[in-house]
């Protein structure tokens, strides 16, 4: 139970975990824009390339990089039956008195679509979940969200307490793990009966464990006044950011990439994205 | 940037109060139709650099005592007078505060309830960083303070992977790296296991002596208090005993009122000596001591025949 992954933070050598969890968070929200620019059947490939890149360029295992995907089977498969037979177009590929009809057009569509949301997944998985700590990201989050301060968003007190649920996710999931073995030694069943009385037999689990996170919490208040924290007013850092340039060569090559991305759309042939 | 004060103090043995309190009253509820007071006029002064135990059991007051001093409750009434600042005055602004809690540090009970990063050289850096210390020091300080609980190669470690005597030996450097003059332990041990509880100790006791910070070491453990210079004992809300751990231990029956039993070693010497053997000697509250004791009592009744020593 110690090692609970959270997130799934895959701890490799790469030039795309060596970058500054800033410049990552930038480059997903870039590559996100990219994906949408897409129009045509060039640009799609010219993606597609993109993602398999990022694959390598990150070093992780190519197998459980596409497990990522399986959760969004259901999504991507949803999006792609309904442009199927949905997009109507200029190529009937059905017989005319069919019901359904299916058009090239749509099947382009559904193509198009599938691939847009993998590259969005694969893109924000390999920048943000995979080669960033959750911590990083959190720390990145609250430097990049700074200048929102000034209209009173409380940007430092959200990032502590995403710090602070880090912190305690290990600690609550250990206390759930002995809740339930003395629950279990009590006799309680976790494992059969309906999902209704599964879902019962939870709450002799949730409420000691709740009550024990406010108790968890009052201390920590105590402990956190007692070291002096008050707000992020007057706050150093001991960890400063700092940009290198390969951040800068990331972002560049990133809005390159965008560029790329129009210029195929507005030169290249084959189908369209209707 | 200060030079740690206690230090000099204790090098000039000049004597200086650190915490005064008078007739310090504190009630929980002091409105209320059962107001229950939790202190009821204690009075006392605690020098700097010193090292003392409070003892008590469950629900004497020792804890409110202890929250009174950084001020995590207020006094309801009396006097409390605390590295120089008056916590009974009513204008105590936030910086005035911060700077208590900065020279008056408390470690807790519970090791994972205090730890706020998920990095152990962040966590130490929590409270300096709160206090705005620029980054070239903070960097200084963590090492130091990471170095002096011994901690230094788990300065990458997550806080949940360590063991509890590690994990409040790291809470300990968290409040050393905002460079106090005085640290309260409450009941910082009590959860820990035996070998833990040493590790503690002895960077307390460290602590102490090396550095000259002031000790407040709030327990139920006697063995632990034996350790320290004084010991006051808490109960009822009221200080019932204050003085050194031999003093205080001599007062056997007063304490088994009280619902403490004293060391095991004073327990044998107050046993033997209601047998009427005579045991010339007061320091009972250590057991090597005790040993001795004994065995010249031995030596002189048996001649030179006796049990060897230790």
């Amino acid at each position: 139970m110690k090692n609970v992954a959270f997130g799934q933070y895959y701890p490799a050598e790469s030039p795309i975990h060596r970058l500054d969890p800033r410049a990552k968070v930038i480059l997903t929200v870039l590559y996100i824009v990219c994906t949408f620019l897409c129009k045509n059947a060039l640009s799609f490939a010219g993606l597609t390339l993109s993602a398999l890149l990022l694959v390598l360029l990150s070093r992780l295992p190519i197998g459980m990089v596409f497990r990522s995907l399986r959760p969004i089977l259901f999504i991507i498969a949803f999006t792609s039956i309904i442009n199927i037979f949905m997009t109507k177009g200029e190529h009937l590929l059905t017989p005319a008195d069919w019901k359904i009809q299916i058009y090239a057009e749509g099947l382009w569509n559904a193509l198009f679509m599938v691939l847009r949301i993998t590259a969005l997944i694969l893109g924000t998985g390999i920048f943000l979940t995979y080669t960033t700590t959750p911590i990083a990201l959190t720390d990145a989050l609250e430097r990049l969200l700074a200048p929102l301060k000034k209209i009173k968003v409380p940007v430092h007190d959200f990032a502590m307490m995403m710090t602070i649920a880090l912190r305690f996710i290990p600690t609550l999931t250990e206390e759930t793990e002995k809740i339930m073995n003395a629950q279990r030694a009590r006799g309680a069943n976790f494992t059969t009966g309906s999902l209704v009385t599964r879902a019962k037999a939870l709450i002799p689990i949730l409420i000691p464990l709740f009550v024990s996170a406010f108790n968890r919490a009052f201390d920590l208040a105590a402990a956190m006044e007692c070291r002096c924290y008050h707000g992020d007013e007057g706050r150093t850092r001991l960890k400063v950011l700092r940009y290198r340039a390969s951040d800068l060569y990331a972002v560049l090559i990133m809005i390159g990439f965008g560029a790329a991305v129009l210029l195929l759309n507005h030169y290249g042939a084959g189908p369209v994205l209707s | 940037m200060h030079v740690p004060e206690g230090n000099v103090e204790r090098s000039k043995k000049l004597p200086e109060i650190f915490i005064h309190a008078e007739d310090l009253c504190f009630s929980y509820d002091a409105e209320g139709p059962d107001a229950h007071p939790a202190l009821k006029g204690v009075s006392l002064d605690i020098q700097k650099g010193e090292y003392v135990a409070v003892l008590g059991h469950n629900g004497s007051g020792k804890s409110t005592f202890a929250k009174l001093l950084n001020l995590l409750l207020e006094p309801t009434s009396g006097k409390l007078t605390v590295a120089g600042m008056d916590l009974t005055s009513s204008g105590i602004e936030e910086k005035d505060l911060l700077d208590l809690r900065r020279k008056v540090g408390m470690v807790f009970q519970n090791p994972d309830n205090q730890l706020v990063a998920t990095l152990v050289e962040e966590d130490v850096a929590f409270g300096p960083e709160n206090l705005g210390v620029p980054q070239s020091e903070l960097r200084k300080r963590v090492d130091d303070a990471l170095n002096t609980v011994d901690m230094t190669s788990y300065a990458l470690q997550e806080p949940h992977r360590l063991s509890g005597g590690q994990k409040q030996r790291v809470a300990i450097a968290g409040i050393l790296a905002m460079q106090p003059q005085c640290i309260i332990f409450d009941e910082s041990t009590a959860m820990l296991d035996p070998n833990g509880r040493q590790e503690v100790l002895r960077t307390v006791k460290k602590l102490n002596r090396e550095q000259g910070i002031t000790i407040l070491n709030i327990t139920h453990y006697m063995n632990e208090a034996a350790e320290a210079d004084r010991i006051l004992v808490i109960n009822d809300g009221k200080l019932l005993l204050d003085g050194t751990p031999d003093e205080v231990f001599a007062e056997r029956s007063v304490l088994q009122e009280v619902g403490l039993e004293v060391p095991q070693c004073t327990e044998l010497i107050h046993r033997l000596r209601e047998r009427g053997i005579s045991l010339q000697g007061s320091q009972i509250s250590d057991a090597e001591a005790c040993a001795d004791m004994i065995a010249r009592a031995w030596k002189a009744k048996h001649g030179k025949g006796g049990p060897a020593n230790g």
